[in-house]
């Protein structure tokens, strides 16, 4: 009997993670402290919110690049309307990433456009309109609104931000495994004719994911606004990679069909981490290494995911020969 | 009709495709709980039929009616929902999800609004109990052979309360053991009151499984009888369109006077054994001769020529030629030895459509006409100017678009395509299909002059005329394996149709 190696069911994507955190509480002295976790969290709870609509595109087998200049799009929106308070701050930031996850959803749907080209004009678009509302300048948050609590702001001593992931995660979860929706998901991503022929909505399912997909990158554009103190209209820039990265990390397909919500958060989690010790081992001062060191470490961790998937693929793919010869 | 009325009737169906008639006041009757076998050649109608009554395709005319009641239905799953279900030769289900998904998928249980994977993972495993399966249904469906999903899919249907389950080929991957269970199912359904659909085209199928045939050619509903009135040769020339009566006459008298003349082959395939599909076929070519490969649909014919041109590889079996022994693990290699492959498929695997004649034709050539990736136009010229005028192909000009070229004269683009290289052994499989009568017969003049001039020719063809008067020598494949090795003189109708119904008798071992 053949089993999905364990790898991809997530397992050791959190057994790195384990690694990683070990190695950081053995080597730095704060790394486990208070204040680092928390920052760590709060930052990385954007970055978890587009990795997880990510997470549900690419289990269809689609891919939405636009998140990042969405992302970005939202946090100036969000900017504007944020002396009106928290909520039309965080509802207009939301729907203006449902607006692009609308028009991906259509152009993909209705008009059959790749998916890959459909998203790709959509961040052109996202970005342009960003930099266009904001003339081109980052557009100041109003901090007596009470809107930069979201981001900013701690219920019992935790940052809000995390919260709100960990809360949407936990629904992700519960979507993904025990509604229809979510098994859909995974049944068009593993095989798009099958599905249709088994009578389930294709489209709509597809349409649904990219709608998700726009309100986590809006959401996460408030968070930018709110933690940062202002809309951003030239942030976001290779978040979309950071996210496809994460989602491929934490042992989602790229094909589609094979996803894990949780193991989407661990991918997040470990990818942040490294950035993380990078800074903590600057700070030591041995060595100095540049930033860019980051993206080489995180390339590798991607690099080794893949390679381990792409094994599991053609395993099924030999499977499915067989059967088909 | 009296007794108990048809679950299915479908009568003057009629159905046509860009103008071209794909069925023709076909019909067909399925009785309450038992198997049908649906048979055929290609092109026959059987799919569209299927494909009409499974909402795939929309009916011309005809009436459907299904349980006593007017049907159409509007796409496969509205058909399932109406108790039909389809098992399709390829799997249509979701290989990563577990067993018990791929059974529930699109109507789950739910238990406070969310799905009850308890009760779903308990059903699937006593619904694929009743067919005496037991696995885990837990497990991802890829983890399981094409026979145990298989059987997922037909659980599958059945938990939709089908009535009629159609079996598209079901065996056609089936390892000889996995058969049999299936046939444990199959049988299983008709005591239960399930009627089933049975296409194939492995006849000895038929007689293990089915309780009546129906017959299709050329878009209509030929026979239907029940499999204990039919014997084989007579399904076989029902579904060639032969007449018996006529055909006994001829046999009678051309099916004497062996006499083996000694071949010296050019190129042997020997106890060929590859997949489920071809099982113990040997084929021979010899210089200047043209050796049919005859068979039914599914016999392997397409599947032993790929074998031979390096695009699949053999289990077993040898392949000789000019008496040495070769393997091919790429076309090129087998190119390269001198051997051409014209594919069943001339608009998939042969033509590109867009690019011009000249272009079309040099494309296998091209790798000797250029030098440092430069190729040398003017002999390209040369040689396509030559193979036109040489195989007398219509056209305007080398660079019109060898779309806008009539079948015939892109299958002798085709043909100039493997000419110029100047190839020992050429394989064509079904040269002739798809061209209007006038182009058959130029095409079949030009393999025949082709032969004459010493080329070594393979020719599949399902039109038993073509084989029989345009082969020097015959084999006959019936389900993976050679049964017959036919002389020019021993050639008859009845001689090939006896050994694609019954494979025995006519198998003489005479392979040179």
């Amino acid at each position: 009997m053949t089993y999905i190696p364990r790898l991809l069911r997530g397992q050791s994507v959190l057994l790195a993670l384990a690694l990683l955190v070990l190695f950081g509480a053995w080597r730095y002295d704060h790394f486990l402290g208070l204040f680092n976790v928390l920052t760590f969290l709060r930052y990385n709870s954007m970055f978890a919110l587009i990795a997880l609509g990510m997470c549900f595109v690419i289990m269809t087998g689609g891919i939405d690049l636009s998140v990042g200049s969405t992302a970005a799009m939202a946090s100036v929106v969000a900017a504007y309307v944020s002396p009106y308070g928290l909520l039309p701050g965080l509802a207009c930031g939301a729907l203006a990433g449902i607006a692009v996850g609308v028009l991906n959803g259509l152009l993909i749907t209705q008009l059959n456009i790749l998916p890959f080209i459909a998203t790709l004009a959509s961040m052109l678009a996202a970005s342009g309109l960003g930099l266009l509302l904001a003339g081109n300048e980052s557009i100041s948050v109003s901090y007596e609104s009470g809107f930069t609590v979201i981001g900013q702001g701690d219920i019992l001593g935790f940052p809000i931000p995390a919260w709100i992931a960990i809360m949407v995660f936990a629904l992700g979860s519960l979507i993904l495994n025990f509604t229809s929706f979510g098994r859909n998901i995974l049944a068009v991503g593993g095989g798009e004719d099958a599905a249709h022929l088994m009578g389930l909505p294709v489209n709509r399912v597809k349409f649904i994911v990219y709608v998700i997909s726009g309100l986590m990158a809006g959401l996460a554009g408030v968070q930018l606004a709110a933690q940062f103190g202002a809309g951003q209209p030239t942030e976001g820039l290779g978040w979309e990679l950071f996210a496809i990265a994460s989602v491929v990390v934490g042992g989602t397909l790229l094909t589609g069909g094979v996803g894990s919500v949780g193991a989407t958060l661990s991918g997040v989690l470990l990818l942040g981490l490294v950035f993380n010790i990078l800074n903590f081992e600057n700070g030591m001062g041995f060595v100095s290494l540049r930033a860019h060191w980051q993206s080489i470490l995180r390339g590798a961790f991607l690099l080794l995911v893949v390679i381990v998937q792409s094994r599991l693929a053609l395993r099924v793919r030999r499977r499915i020969r067989l059967s088909a010869n | 009709m009296d007794g108990p009325l048809p679950l299915l009737r479908m009568e003057g169906m009629n159905k046509r495709f860009s103008g071209v008639p794909a069925l023709s006041g076909a019909s067909l009757d399925i009785d309450p709980g038992e198997v049908h076998a649906l048979v055929g050649q290609n092109g026959a109608g059987k799919s569209t039929l299927i494909k009409i009554l499974t909402g795939a395709y929309r009916k011309d005319a005809g009436d459907i009616t299904f349980e006593g009641r007017r049907i159409e239905f509007a796409s496969p799953e509205a058909a399932q929902r109406g108790g039909i279900s389809t098992i399709y030769q390829e799997i249509n289900l979701i290989p990563y999800r577990s067993v018990a998904e791929n059974i529930f998928l699109g109507r789950p249980y739910r238990r406070f609004g969310f799905l009850d994977w308890p009760r779903m993972n308990r059903e699937a495993t006593e619904l694929l109990r009743r067919f005496d399966v037991r696995i885990d249904v837990h497990e991802p469906l890829f983890a399981f052979n094409t026979a145990i999903q298989q059987m997922v899919a037909i659980a599958r249907a059945v938990s939709f309360d089908a009535k009629l389950v159609i079996m598209d080929e079901p065996t056609s991957s089936l390892a000889d053991n996995e058969v049999e269970i299936l046939y444990g199912v199959i049988r299983q359904l008709r005591a239960t009151g399930i009627s089933v659909i049975f296409v194939s085209h492995k006849l000895d199928e038929l007689y293990e499984v089915c309780d009546r045939v129906t017959v299709m050619r050329d878009g209509r509903t030929i026979a239907t009888t029940s499999m204990a009135e039919i014997s084989k040769l007579e399904l076989v020339a029902a579904m060639l369109g032969r007449d018996m009566q006529s055909v006994r006459r001829e046999g009678q008298t051309s099916f004497h006077g062996k006499s083996h003349g000694v071949h010296r082959d050019l190129l042997s395939a020997d106890g060929l054994v590859a997949g489920t599909k071809v099982k113990n076929a040997s084929v021979s070519v010899s210089s200047g001769e043209i050796s049919g490969l005859a068979g039914l649909l599914g016999s392997g014919r397409t599947e032993v020529a790929r074998l031979i041109f390096g695009v699949d590889q053999p289990d077993a079996g040898t392949i000789v030629m000019e008496g040495r022994a070769v393997k091919f693990a790429e076309p090129i290699d087998a190119i390269n030895r001198g051997i051409g492959y014209c594919s069943e498929d001339r608009k998939v695997e042969g033509i590109v459509p867009e690019m011009s004649v000249r272009e079309n034709l040099t494309l296998a050539i091209l790798p000797r006409l250029s030098q440092w990736g430069i190729v040398d136009e003017v002999r390209q010229q040369e040689i396509v100017n030559k193979f036109i005028e040489r195989l007398g192909i219509k056209t305007s000009g080398p660079d019109q678009k060898i779309r806008e070229l009539s079948g015939g004269n892109q299958q002798k683009v085709l043909l100039a395509r493997w000419l110029c290289l100047d190839p020992k052994v050429l394989i064509l499989d079904e040269p002739t299909r798809g061209i209007d009568v006038g182009g058959k017969a130029e095409i079949q003049m030009l393999i025949r002059e082709l032969a004459e001039a010493g080329l070594g020719v393979l020719m599949i063809s399902s039109e038993l005329e073509e084989v029989i008067e345009g082969s020097d020598r015959v084999f006959v494949l019936r389900d993976g394996r050679t049964v017959a090795d036919l002389q020019r003189e021993e050639l008859s109708e009845i001689v090939v149709m006896t050994a694609m119904a019954h494979g025995e008798g006519t198998a003489d071992g005479n392979a040179a």
